[in-house]
């Protein structure tokens, strides 16, 4: 009988001391192959009597299946090796700065004005928009504000050049005439805001000749002076994010509303800056008021069956305060610098349920 | 309006504080603008005593003084010449700000001698104009203690704490301290002190009489004049000139200090003449005529026009009627007969004219707002008693023309309107007592329905609603109840319309293709407009404040333009910007449009290791307008390019998306012309659409059409024609497309190629086109089929052969 001990001996040692895959298929094919040392041996057999063939063959089969595991396990440890070989090779400078893609970024302004919509539109207003170029009648008459008016002065108008019957357009001094138009195009009851562009002549640090108000006009039966204050002080909260804000209500004077109320937020001053909140300090923030008969019959409603209130803000006011914007000439600059400081990302969407940049809950 | 706060309280008996004063006064619609009391700035100054004056060795005008603070000894270098032992004055120790230098005193060395504090005059201390030297002290001045406590008693009108305070328009009666001190009292801030408005007979009958024009009477309700002779024009009283300078009012003589004085006090411009240079012997009030000028008080001459009320002598006229005086009827320091005028004029006419001829004059601004109608006889005793107090002398009876006897204006008043307009509850007799101590009266006879009298200086009330206001303002905005406003839906319905929602999707859209959103102004140059297809003269400002902001813009690319410029400038090298906002065609009501606009210049990204930065092309630009077109629901694939553009963009290098005739944004280069102009790079691109010409989608509600999926797999085939070079791709699409419109989904053009192997005039465009089988796989020879159907469409329609063929 044929000792197979050193045949296997013989190819596992051939096994173990290959160090690539080539070498190890080299014994594979020495071994196993089709003119391999085993398979040799297994035609070898041929000339041995039947029962040692059968005990030979049983033999050799045996350290062919050990010599096949061998090979296997080998080739696992060599293919890892070659991997970690390749790997220590394909190394890239991973702090090389990331792909440069472009970002854009939304206007403060429009993003106030969104702010101001979400919480306007969860109290049940719409938008209502009108032209930026508007009639004396619109811009003045209708809200009260005759010709030679100290009103009227305080306004600083722009004119248009006069049309063939020498009647001049103005640009609108205030979103109010939108009130106007609102007013006698729909019946009450009314909830609109009306977010705009409007304009005045003068041009320094603390006022541009174009300029953004945000008006508002509730008229509906028994609307009375408490529930401005609920809206408007429901409103700042909102807007500034800050709960139990301080909301005063002070009397003044706009020609379209009687009685007339400025609402002023609590803050503090602190190194110069600004805290909106609790203080011993008041910012005038808006205008506001119960709508003025006059008004209201201007625009065809009856005073004794109608009232409302009327409030107008300032959109660039509420961003300056907000977000810490320091100067208002800013905003129209369209310096990149400025827009990417105090833009919004497109997918910080402001809402109630996300947030109106204010934090979370 | 500037008062001091012992003014106020000659008309107010009051017990509260300034501080207190100033809190109430904002919550009665006086909103304090400012206040200013010297005793703060004063608070570090000292009492002392000089031991011992010494000249300085090193300098002739210098003394060297040994200064006893009651705790110790300072030695102080004075300049002054009345510095002297035994004298006791002021010292400010080191550290001290001075007000009316505006300096801190430092501890130091003047010429060599040790200082430690300075000796300060009135000038110094910011509340007078001594020039003497230093404030000489009575021998009994406590010293050792703040200067305050004895400058409060010895220094009382030159120490008095300033209060300015913002008017409104409607509130000219509080343009003097008298009404402001009755809105206070109303307050509860103390009483009103009564005033002795009593009449004067007079003397003698006056030589100077009024002639109220007839065509201007409704003009000059009322007007009195009164001769005063005998008078001396000298300088007013001490407590005058000190309340005037100290509310800004330069005094200037006691007859025109008291015309100043009344008008601050009682909110009642009064105008003096010298009655010996009046001429003739009749001041008559009318119209001005055309041409007549008047040299005014201000020393300017002003042109009158027809519209103009003046007041006239035999000479002409000298005195602008409510807004200013002539300079040849003036008082001056001579005059010893003065007349005095006390008038009513209509205020529009008072505001026409004086802004007409651009006169800001305290008077006028009083009158514009409205005076006490019943002025100028109530009022007339007391100042006839008060320019005789001052300037002694003896005055005439009064000439008055029109009627004194004023109807006061009866307003119908439920008290029930108070709750009903503001939800105070405010009873009825705490009603009755705020318009009573307003000055209003009350016929309560219907006591559902008040009869309430306005008081003669309330111009600004005119119904029930004002007189809720008053209520409530005295009453205290405070007690206003915060009430929810009633909600119609408990989950409310957005505020956006559809049409509305698209500006704020847009926004969005292209700040995440890496725009950022500017807000330029709607205005620009004349120059510019004309440029972009505006400059209409109606759309140009008739009272521009600059050239640059003076008509209005016809599209936003032109601002954008100067917005990349200005960035360029600043060294920013790739500028995305855009704008949504209005752009005018005409200044009619429909003229306004608004508008979506972009400028891309430089590279499409920041340049970095791996990428020069690709130079942003007007492909750019047409796929940032189609992806606006498709963000507001058009239907992109069915959208006809047109190379007809604006003059502003480039011709051959931009061009048009319609939908049928409507132009729904053009797209590409900017003309050269125009980025040389903007002082940007040639080969900016852009693109601009008006949002009104989008139509809204048609698709109603929320579901979107059901969505149809092939099991089968798509197919793609590549094709390269050869074209004419100026056959656009977009015909190659289309002709495709018709080829086979029921399988083709997709095409592409990955390559557009002229030169070696093409002949001149001729292109090679390659595309590849998306098949998607419908009820069964694509056999070969189907797809040959396809093929050939795609070749000979493009062959006809096209003059396309396949390259290779």
């Amino acid at each position: 009988m044929t000792d197979t001990g050193p045949l296997k001996a013989e190819l596992i040692a051939a096994i173990a001391a290959t160090e690539t895959l080539e070498q190890l298929e080299t014994v594979r094919l020495n071994a196993l192959g089709k003119k391999g040392l085993i398979s040799s041996q297994l035609k070898a057999l041929g000339g041995l009597a039947p029962d040692e063939r059968r005990q030979a063959g049983q033999a050799l089969n045996v350290v062919k299946e050990e010599i096949g595991v061998a090979l296997a396990e080998r080739q696992a440890v060599l293919k890892r090796a070659e991997l970690a070989d390749k790997l220590a090779s394909e190394t890239i400078d991973v702090s090389l700065p990331a792909r440069a893609t472009a970002d854009g970024r939304t206007h403060p302004l429009s993003r106030t004005i969104e702010e101001i919509s979400a919480i306007f539109s969860d109290m049940g207003f719409s938008i209502a928009e009108g032209p930026d170029i508007e009639t004396d009648f619109y811009n003045f008459t209708a809200l009260n504000i005759p010709p030679e008016h100290p009103a009227r002065q305080e306004h600083d108008t722009f004119y248009l050049n006069p049309d063939e019957t020498g009647t001049r357009p103005v640009l609108r001094t205030h979103t109010s005439p939108v009130q106007i138009r609102t007013m006698l195009n729909t019946p009450p009851p009314i909830r609109i805001i009306v977010p705009g562009r409007t304009y005045r002549s003068d041009h320094d640090a603390t006022h541009s000749p174009m300029f953004h108000q945000c008006e508002g006009l509730v008229i509906g039966e028994g609307i009375h002076m408490g529930h401005l204050k609920g809206c408007l002080i429901d409103f700042c909260r909102a807007f500034f994010g800050v709960k139990d804000l301080p909301v005063r209500f002070r009397p003044s004077f706009f020609p379209f509303t009687e009685p007339s109320a400025e609402v002023d937020i609590g803050c503090r001053r602190v190194d110069g800056g600004l805290e909106i909140g609790a203080g011993d300090d008041w910012l005038e923030i808006l205008g506001s008021g119960m709508v003025n008969p006059k008004v209201l019959e201007n625009c065809g409603l009856n005073s004794d069956e109608v009232q409302g209130f009327a409030f107008g803000m300032g959109v660039e006011r509420l961003a300056m305060l907000k977000y810490g914007i320091p100067d208002l000439r800013t905003f129209y600059e369209s310096d990149l610098r400025w827009l990417k400081h105090y833009g919004f990302m497109p997918v910080d969407v402001p809402g109630l349920h996300t947030g109106l940049g204010t934090g979370g809950a | 309006m500037k008062f001091t706060f012992s003014w106020l309280c000659d008309h107010l008996d009051t017990n509260k504080s300034l501080r207190e004063i100033c809190d109430v006064l904002p919550m009665l619609g006086l909103e304090v603008e400012d206040l200013y009391n010297p005793l703060d700035a004063l608070a570090p100054f000292r009492i002392v005593e000089i031991v011992e004056a010494n000249q300085h060795p090193d300098a002739d005008r210098l003394r060297v003084c040994r200064v006893s603070t009651g705790e110790g000894e300072l030695q102080i270098v004075c300049g002054a010449e009345n510095a002297r032992a035994g004298l006791r004055t002021v010292l400010a120790p080191v550290g001290t700000h001075v007000p009316g230098s505006d300096t801190v005193i430092k501890q130091g060395k003047i010429r060599g001698q040790t200082s430690e504090g300075m000796l300060c005059s009135l000038s110094e201390l910011g509340i007078g104009e001594d020039h003497e030297g230093i404030i000489e002290l009575p021998f009994d001045a406590p010293v050792g203690t703040g200067f305050t406590g004895f400058a409060q008693t010895e220094y009382a009108g030159l120490v008095d704490p300033v209060i300015e305070i913002a008017i409104t328009p409607n509130r000219g009666d509080c343009l003097g301290v008298r009404g402001i001190a009755r809105d206070l009292a109303a307050a509860g801030c103390g009483t009103l002190k009564d005033i002795d408005f009593s009449s004067e007979d007079g003397e003698f009958a006056s030589s100077l009489t009024w002639h109220i024009d007839e065509e201007v009477s409704s003009l000059v309700p009322l007007i009195s004049g009164r001769l005063f002779e005998g008078v001396s024009n000298g300088s007013s009283p001490t407590w005058m000139a000190q309340r005037l300078t100290a509310v800004g009012q330069r005094p200037i003589s006691a007859l025109v200090d008291i015309t100043n004085y009344v008008m601050i006090d009682l909110g009642r411009p009064l105008h003096a003449y010298d009655a010996d240079k009046v001429s003739g012997e009749k001041l008559t009030v009318r119209f001005a005529q055309v041409g007549e000028q008047l040299l005014a008080l201000n020393e300017k001459t002003y042109h009158c026009g027809s519209d103009m009320l003046v007041i006239s002598d035999a000479d002409g006229p000298d005195d602008l009627a409510g807004i200013m005086g002539g300079e040849r009827t003036g008082v001056s320091d001579t005059t010893t007969r003065m007349f005095l005028e006390i008038a009513i004029f209509n205020a529009t006419n008072v505001a026409t004219t004086g802004r007409k001829l651009n006169i800001h004059s305290d008077a006028r601004y009083r009158f514009e707002r409205g005076l006490d109608a019943t002025s100028p006889v109530q009022m007339a005793g007391y100042i006839a008693r008060l320019v005789q107090s001052v300037c002694g002398g003896r005055f005439s009876q009064l000439i008055v023309n029109g009627t004194a006897d004023v109807q006061p204006k009866m307003i119908t008043f439920p008290p029930a309107r108070t709750k009903a307009l503001t939800g105070i509850d405010c009873p009825d007799d705490r009603q009755e007592k705020i318009l009573t101590d307003l000055g209003f009266s009350i016929d309560k006879r219907q006591p559902e329905s008040w009869q309430v009298a306005v008081p003669s200086w309330r111009n600004d009330i005119d119904g029930p609603a004002d007189l809720v206001e008053e209520v409530i303002r005295i009453h205290g905005y405070d007690n206003l109840e915060m009430t929810a406003l009633p909600r119609d839906h408990y989950i409310a319905r957005p505020a956006f319309s559809s049409l509305q929602l698209r500006p704020v999707l847009v926004r969005r859209l292209l700040a995440g293709r890496g725009l950022t959103e500017a807000v330029t102004f709607s205005f620009l140059r004349p120059e510019e407009a004309q440029m972009f297809g505006g400059g209409k003269e109606a759309l140009g400002l008739a009272n521009p404040i600059s050239t640059e902001l003076s008509m209005m813009r016809p599209s936003l690319l032109p601002n954008l333009l100067s917005a990349a410029g200005r960035n360029l400038n600043r060294a920013e090298s790739d500028i995305r910007l855009f704008e949504v906002g209005p752009v005018f065609l005409d200044p009619s009501e429909t003229g306004q449009r608004t508008a979506i606009g972009a400028v891309r210049v430089g590279a499409t990204n920041r340049k970095d290791w791996q990428d020069a930065g690709r130079a942003a092309d007007l492909f750019d630009a047409k796929s940032d307008l189609l992806a606006v077109l498709d963000c507001l629901g058009v239907r992109t694939q069915n959208l006809m390019v047109s190379t007809e553009v604006p003059d502003w963009m480039h011709p051959g290098r931009s061009g048009q998306f319609m939908l049928g005739k409507t132009m729904l944004g053009c797209f590409g280069e900017l003309h050269p012309q125009i980025c040389v102009d903007y002082d940007v790079p040639v080969g900016a691109v852009g693109f601009e659409l008006w949002l009104d010409n989008i139509p809204l989608p048609r698709h109603k509600g929320p579901a979107k059409p059901l969505l149809k999926l092939s099991s089968l797999q798509p197919v793609t085939r590549d094709f390269a024609f050869i074209v004419d070079e100026t056959v656009p791709a977009q015909s190659l699409i289309d002709a495709i497309r018709r080829a086979s419109r029921d399988v083709v989904t997709d095409i592409s053009v990955f390559d557009v190629y002229q030169g070696k192997g093409i002949e001149d005039g001729r292109k090679s465009v390659a595309l590849t086109v998306t098949l998607q089988p419908k009820d069964a796989t694509f056999s070969e020879s189907d797809l040959i089929v396809l093929s050939d159907q795609i070749t000979a469409t493009v062959g006809k329609n096209c003059g396309g052969v396949l390259r290779g063929a």
